[in-house]
């Protein structure tokens, strides 16, 4: 048995270019996300890769990629201890791909590489599901076809190849628009995620410490979007979207404290409504940051302290309809145990503030007036409302109001509290959003972690919980223009949320716009819309059943549409060609393939050459066809008649 | 079945064509008993000057490049002229020179060995550019421009240039636009072992040469060079034609694409070579066949690296498929 030549790759250089350009593509996005080692050493093998095919070097023997192979996995495993799991499935996979292409010699191997290549790009959707990501994997699809296309055919130029990929990822549309619309969704993700694929969720926490708040604010990624319906949004300064109420102080941290979950309101929703649509992004929490106070709403939490929960952690974008009463009074009968919380301190810590509490408890005759003492007090201390505040001394509220006097709002917030507790008032901490900046292009209210926020409520007898936020005693613009105009010049805020930049403002309005769309009906496309959807087309409660038979259907009718199409081109080749290609593949089942060049007569004359026995009605239809093809009188019937018989006639064995 | 096997028949069986194949044949066969087991440069030869074209002959000293030159001067019946190109050769020794006339006063235009139907530039690769220009402007031109006064050169007017490979010492290679004026470029080659036998063994080619009578009659030429422009070209042909010349301006394989006057050069040769072959339409055999003495010095090599215009053609035709 002769063995192959195992140094000698048998795929020609534009196709190994093709393949490692597919690789190639298909792992650039993951650079984002994989260890920063894995990546470079898919980088290296690459190049190493491209360059050899540049030089027509042969590859490197079995045993340097077996020592390449266990260098990798030890990377992996110094990353990420172990192999199980998304991260290290995936870094594993993309070093393996890298690999692969050093031993790349034949078609075959190549098939392989671009399987992986496809696996890859979906792999990236399991990290992020955004536009730019579909882009990118559609990028690598068309490097992926090309490279496939590559493996088929001749050298072709790069233009005209990607040309004929593009035309075949156009051809792939129709069925990939049935199978999106159609294929049967179930509720919540297809399947169970590893625990890992949530950890990278940003917002607000079930904590607040100095700072936390401050360091939410650099970024500028979307919290969530809400699309008032008929309606104008209320103003901003009433736009407090309600997170988690913090009535715990440990001395340096808020927390929460017990809540009772109720499935109803613990108010009676009063005054005019806001209804609206909101799209909260994953955060891997389960509080909805519902503008204050929404009403009773199926599925979801309500807690006696008004928030409004989901029942299970938000771990994919959801959409809630939600009515929203802000001049509701809450908390007119409020439970002793709520109250006492809301007056406990720790033992000790902070003695300014604790003699500013008593001052403001022996001085005020009115409890009710109180917090307006304190607001006033926070005014002539001149506080100053930055990002970047100074270092904390021992007691951080008494450093903050006595000494530092810089803060953001959680500073203002706490020690707000604090000292309304000193001073006997009930009171208790609230964080979540505020603000939020209208997109003129579609009228969808955006709200970011930079409008991430923390203010007071307070308990007044006859009053309930009042809402009082500190923060507006040193910039009150916080509240009418957002975070830019109360911070003047500082640098640290992202740069989306600046005023100054008109121009990228209105940029990221339009693209804040298209993304909403592609949010809600790509990305939000589950069990709900597909009913909808369904349900517009007249089909009311469709099962899964329906829904397959339907896919089903629709995809036989876009096959058959396209193979009509097919069909119908073929057609148009005219019967001379189609009787001589008939002929080729005749000849060619017998051994002797015609080359894609070679002329009817040059062909035929080899043929014959090589089967005597066929030499005369071989070169009969050759030069049959030369006669008509190419000859003075190409509809001499007489002649056509004759070829076409002699065609059908031919049958070799 | 009967119909197929006289095909090649057809042509001649019709009257009023008769005579060019005949002739043909005739040139051919003659050409053949000179120049030895080179069939097939010497069908391009004739293709080349059936096209109207001119012909360099690019090879080694000592090959038959000369002779192949004067056996088609003698062949085709046409005035010949040699001009041997050398490192000192002016201008003038190419196109004439004006002398003054004691006797009446003036000057006198003397024509140079130029005016000719048929000159020999031999080792035209060893005179100057300056040199080089005269001719190749004459080529283009068919007259030639002395003293304020054109002088039209000859009809048919063609030059056989032939030129040693541009790595031997001594050359001044030419420019590709001064190659594209020639309308193919071939080589000869060492003969093979039988044919080099029977040169050794039979008679001088020079006494050969000199005994070769005139084949053509006056007219012949003429009849040939009409036969030539009458031959046949399908719609079908075009398109495999443009083919060819939109790979070869596309593809990555070729720094510089076939022009359209090699466009045009490809398809007048394709006709000759059609007509040498008996038949009175161009088929992509004739094309594949001319190709590579046609495009070869017009073609540049692209990325792939140094290859032979050989080896540039057979990719151009390998690239473009025939349905």
């Amino acid at each position: 048995m002769v063995r192959p030549d195992m140094t000698k790759p048998s795929l020609r250089p534009d196709q190994t270019g093709w393949l490692i350009a597919a690789a190639g593509l298909s792992l650039a996005p993951h650079a984002s996300h994989l260890p920063l080692a894995i990546s470079a050493l898919c980088l290296l093998l690459l190049l190493w890769r491209g360059l050899l095919n540049h030089r027509g070097a042969p590859l490197p023997s079995r045993s340097l990629l077996l020592l390449i192979v266990a260098v990798m996995a030890s990377l992996v495993l110094l990353e990420f201890r172990h192999f199980f799991g998304k991260d290290p499935g995936i870094a594993l996979l993309a070093g393996l791909l890298s690999l692969k292409l050093l031993e790349t010699r034949s078609p075959r191997d190549g098939r392989a590489v671009l399987l992986l290549s496809f696996f890859m790009q979906l792999g990236q959707f399991l990290y992020q599901q955004h536009m730019g990501i579909a882009a990118l994997a559609l990028m690598g699809t068309l490097a992926a076809v090309g490279a496939m296309l590559a493996l088929q055919g001749r050298p072709e130029p790069v233009g005209q190849r990607i040309r004929v990929a593009g035309t075949l990822v156009l051809q792939g549309l129709p069925l990939m628009v049935v199978l999106f619309v159609l294929f049967p969704r179930v509720p919540g993700p297809l399947w169970g995620l590893p625990a890992d694929a949530f950890n990278r969720s940003t917002g607000l926490s079930d904590t607040m410490t100095p700072g936390d708040i401050a360091h939410l604010s650099e970024s500028g990624a979307i919290a969530f979007r809400a699309a008032f319906q008929g309606a104008s949004p209320p103003p901003p300064a009433e736009r407090y979207w309600r997170g988690p109420v913090l009535s715990r102080f440990d001395g340096r941290s808020w927390h929460q404290g017990p809540t009772t979950r109720l499935s109803k309101p613990a108010y009676t929703p009063q005054g005019p409504a806001h209804s609206y649509i909101l799209t909260l992004e994953p955060h891997n929490q389960r509080w909805l940051l519902a503008l204050d106070f929404p009403a009773s709403a199926p599925e979801r939490i309500h807690t006696d302290n008004f928030q409004l929960l989901a029942r299970e952690p938000v771990r994919e974008r959801v959409r809630l309809a939600l009515v929203s009463y802000p001049q509701t009074p809450v908390g007119l009968q409020e439970r002793t145990v709520t109250l006492s919380e809301a007056l406990t301190l720790p033992p000790t810590g902070n003695p300014r503030t604790r003699a500013l509490g008593e001052r403001l408890r022996t001085q005020v005759t009115r409890p009710e007036d109180i917090p307006d003492h304190l607001i006033t007090f926070f005014r002539q201390s001149r506080l100053t409302y930055t990002l970047s505040p100074q270092a904390l001394g021992e007691d951080d509220v008494d450093s903050f109001l006595f000494d530092t006097r810089q803060g953001f709002c959680e500073h203002f917030a706490g020690a707000f509290v604090f000292a309304l507790r000193a001073a006997g008032v009930p009171a208790r901490v609230v964080t979540g959003y505020q603000g939020g900046e209208l997109n003129p292009v579609d009228g969808t209210l955006v709200v970011r972690q930079s409008d991430a926020h923390a203010w007071t409520e307070v308990w007044l007898e006859g009053r309930g919980w009042v809402r009082i936020d500190p923060t507006a005693a040193a910039a009150p613009r916080r509240l009418e223009d957002g975070l830019a105009a109360a911070l003047g010049g500082e640098g640290r805020i992202p740069l989306l949320a600046r005023g100054d930049l008109v121009w990228l403002k209105a940029l990221r309005n339009q693209f804040d716009a298209l993304n909403n769309r592609w949010n809600q009906w790509v990305l939000g496309y589950n069990q709900g819309r597909q009913q909808e959807m369904m349900a517009w087309l007249g089909l009311h409660q469709a099962g899964w059943q329906e829904l397959a038979a339907l896919m089903s259907g629709a995809l036989g009718l876009v096959m058959a549409v396209l193979a009509g199409w097919i069909l119908r081109n073929r057609h148009k080749i005219d019967p001379i060609d189609r009787s001589w290609l008939t002929f080729c593949r005749r000849l060619s089942a017998l051994g002797f393939p015609r080359q894609s060049w070679e002329g009817p007569i040059e062909y035929t004359r080899r043929v014959s050459t090589l089967r005597a026995d066929l030499a005369d009605p071989v070169l009969a239809i050759g030069t049959g066809y030369a006669l008509l093809r190419y000859g003075q009188n190409p509809a001499d019937h007489a002649l056509l008649h004759r070829f076409h018989q002699s065609v059908k006639r031919f049958r070799p064995r | 079945m009967l119909l197929w096997n006289h095909y090649p028949l057809i042509w001649t069986l019709k009257k009023a064509h008769a005579m060019p194949i005949h002739i043909a044949q005739r040139l051919i066969d003659s050409a053949c008993q000179v120049i030895l087991g080179k069939e097939h440069a010497v069908r391009l030869a004739l293709s080349c000057l059936l096209a109207r074209g001119h012909l360099l002959i690019e090879d080694l000293p000592g090959v038959g490049k000369t002779t192949l030159a004067h056996l088609l001067a003698r062949l085709l019946g046409l005035q010949f002229q040699r001009i041997q190109f050398t490192s000192d050769l002016l201008p003038a020794d190419i196109l004439g020179v004006s002398v003054f006339d004691q006797r009446d006063g003036q000057f006198r235009f003397h024509p140079g060995p130029i005016f000719a139907q048929l000159v020999l530039a031999d080792e035209i690769n060893r005179a100057t550019p300056k040199a080089q220009s005269a001719l190749l402007e004459a080529m283009e031109e068919r007259q030639i421009s002395a003293e304020g006064q054109t002088w039209p050169l000859p009809s048919p007017f063609f030059v056989i240039a032939t030129q040693n490979p541009s790595e031997q010492i001594g050359t001044f290679p030419l420019p590709e636009s001064q190659l594209d004026r020639f309308l193919m470029c071939i080589s000869l080659g060492y003969p093979s072992p039988e044919a080099e036998r029977a040169l050794l063994a039979g008679d001088d080619r020079r006494d050969l040469l000199a005994r070769l009578p005139a084949e053509l009659q006056p007219g012949e030429l003429d009849t040939l060079l009409a036969a030539v422009r009458a031959i046949h070209v399908a719609p079908r042909l075009l398109d495999y034609l443009q083919a060819l010349l939109t790979h070869s301006r596309e593809s990555a394989d070729f720094s510089s694409g076939l022009s359209p006057r090699a466009g045009l050069a490809l398809l007048a040769a394709s006709r000759a070579w059609a007509l040498l072959a008996g038949r009175d339409h161009v088929l992509p055999e004739d094309v594949q066949a001319v190709l590579p003495a046609v495009a070869g010095h017009r073609l540049r090599t692209g990325s792939s690296g140094a290859l032979s215009a050989e080896q540039l053609s057979r990719r151009l035709l390998e690239a473009v498929p025939l349905p």
